[in-house]
């Protein structure tokens, strides 16, 4: 829904809506707010579109979305990666319809205008009659710039911002940890859970460095661990930390042991991979293969939340797009090794299954909690949602002099200060 | 089931009305949320699966909605029954629907039955229908029929669900 320019806000109004310890609650619920979100933010930054692994060889595509743009990312016969609008140049039909796979050309079903994968129009059935001066180079698909790092391709509206690798900053260093997880191998999607709920997307974004809830929402599926397990997933008493990290983006430890992967490989292997570690022992890994396969395959110790739309949380990339102002869809995406062993792929896609997605034992939880959060917010249309939890840093804490404790709102404040300069720019 | 009875379905084949007979008690077992009463129908190695890809190639080297085995099933009905996960305490309401069957005898002597189901749920004065292609197999044993495995694979598998804190 467009609403008329002179109804949308002054800059310095949204400015007023986040405070340094609150925000106030519109922002869940105002159309006219969503759809300058938008504008502003959708449309001027950097946004996460896919995997590499999902665009896996030459002539490959998946679609995606920019903001509510739909896109294509297409790797083509160079193995060039790019992001194009959806959309034929000549009558505005979408050019694919299939969620991924391989081809060589998108064909408009409309009226058969053909577009090569780097988005160049190739040909226009019955050409002659627009004339000698129809020039097929002024009509590609539109192409959005298009970035990568470490696997992960973001693409954005704005020729003028910085390079992606500066928009990731300090973040890059969690990338890097969390895609050791590929214990060696290539990391690769495995498949997705898709799920949406009723509610503005922020709530989402809140909730990926948002430990606080996790005892709470999350008790089935702790009770579900075994007691060596459930230890492991004391989230509040591990010694955690949650950390801004600029550019709104923010980390949330929740097991330090497990940060990085390649370390502590010496440590005993825990009960419920002893099976797994047997299997690959008889595959022939060594016993340095067997011990950092089975470490990755448990996942990670934290969630890195990107905003505005991504997060590499624990064990799995976690996406989120904006519906509406009161409708978001959550993408759960598993990941494993490229070439590694089957059996610890298989053990990856079982534990994803047990907490993800509409029937995990954690999703639907949170997805409750989500909706709960936006029906609650018809009320008191003066409220503020208080983000003031665990101001003050931690003081002697091993990670550094200015980390938060781990249920503080840290990582809300620091994507809700970054809403606010992108809202009133 | 009497003894003679028993002993003679040891050999006997799966019909149609007894395959449909288990198959509505299980649905009306479901929308009650009996789950006590439902884990039993399965056999210990039963498997409980609901996919996300529309062709079957391998679910287990697959990412499904759920894969079950006695041990998941026994966790999740525990989980759904305990009072303490908010997507199902309580969940949506539901009324399904369970019709075309199809019979084909199973290679182990059991049967796969294809059927069509159609559920509404409700919750939040929200109403949806999900309808779904489900396979049974069913196996005779000395307790009745029972589940091998059921697998379904909903009309929008691999589309954006919700939250969902029943059993289909």
């Amino acid at each position: 829904m467009d609403m008329p320019t002179d109804m949308t806000r002054a800059h310095e109004d949204y400015a007023s809506l986040v405070q340094d310890d609150r925000v106030h609650t519109s922002l869940y619920k105002d159309p006219a707010i969503f759809d300058e979100e938008m504008e502003r933010i959708f449309k001027n930054t950097w946004v996460w579109v896919a995997h590499a692994s999902e665009v896996p060889g030459r002539n490959t595509f998946k679609k995606s979305f920019v903001g509510k743009q739909p896109v294509i990312v297409t790797r083509d016969k160079e193995e060039k990666i790019h992001v194009l609008l959806n959309r034929c140049r000549h009558r505005a039909a979408t050019v694919c319809e299939k969620k991924a796979g391989k081809t060589s050309v998108f064909v408009c079903p409309y009226h058969g205008w053909s577009y090569n994968l780097d988005g160049k129009l190739r040909s226009v059935p019955h050409a002659s009659v627009y004339g000698e001066d129809f020039d097929k180079d002024e009509f590609p698909l539109v192409s959005l710039r298009t970035e990568q790092y470490n696997g992960m391709i973001f693409a954005t509206f704005r020729d003028d911002i910085e390079p992606l690798e500066d928009f990731l900053g300090s973040a890059k260093k969690w990338i890097d940890l969390f895609m050791k997880q590929g214990a060696g191998y290539p990391v690769k999607t495995l498949g997705e859970h898709q799920f949406r709920f009723p509610g503005n997307w922020k709530i989402q974004l809140e909730n990926t460095t948002d430990a606080y809830h996790f005892p709470i929402v999350h008790k089935t599926f702790l009770d579900s661990l075994d007691a060596e397990t459930g230890n492991v997933f004391d989230v509040l008493g591990r010694g955690g930390w949650v950390e801004d990290l600029g550019h709104g983006h923010s980390v949330m430890v929740m097991m330090p042991e497990l940060v990085d992967l390649e370390e502590n490989l010496e440590a005993p292997i825990p009960e419920r991979f002893a099976d797994l570690a047997e299997e690959l022992r008889g595959e022939g890994y060594s016993d340095h293969e067997v011990r950092r396969i089975v470490r990755a395959v448990g996942g990670g110790g934290f969630n890195l939340n990107l905003f505005p739309n991504v997060a590499c949380s624990m064990a799995f990339f976690r996406v989120l797009r904006p519906v509406s102002v009161d409708e978001t869809e959550i993408r759960h995406i598993a990941i494993g090794m490229d070439g590694g062993p089957e059996a610890g792929n298989r053990m990856r896609l079982r534990l994803h299954e047990h907490f993800q997605g509409p029937m995990g034992f954690g999703s639907p939880d949170d997805a409750e909690g989500w909706e709960r959060v936006q029906r609650g917010s018809a009320a008191g249309d003066d409220l503020w949602i208080l983000v003031n939890r665990g101001q003050a840093p931690i003081i002697g804490h091993a990670a550094g002099d200015h980390v938060t404790d781990v249920s503080a709102e840290t990582g809300m404040r620091a994507a809700y200060q970054e809403w606010k300069r992108m809202m009133s720019a | 089931m009497s003894t003679t009875e028993m002993t003679r379905s040891d050999l006997a084949a799966i019909t149609l009305e007894e395959a449909s007979a288990f198959i509505w008690r299980e649905a009306e077992l479901l929308d009650r949320q009996d789950y006590k009463a439902w884990l039993p129908l399965f056999t210990p190695e039963g498997l409980y699966v609901i996919p996300i890809e529309r062709e079957a190639e391998d679910r287990a080297g697959e990412l499904n909605i759920a894969y079950d085995d006695a041990e998941m099933r026994a966790m999740r009905v525990k989980r759904l029954k305990s009072g303490f996960s908010i997507s199902s305490a309580p969940s949506a309401r539901t009324v399904r629907t369970t019709s075309r069957f199809v019979l084909e005898e199973a290679p182990d002597g059991g049967v796969l039955v294809r059927c069509a189901q159609m559920l509404v749920e409700y919750k939040f004065e929200r109403t949806r229908v999900i309808g779904a292609d489900v396979t049974y197999h069913l196996v005779r044993t000395g307790e009745g029929l029972r589940m091998a495995r059921k697998e379904i694979l909903l009309l929008n598998s691999d589309d954006p669900l919700w939250g969902i804190g029943y059993l289909f």
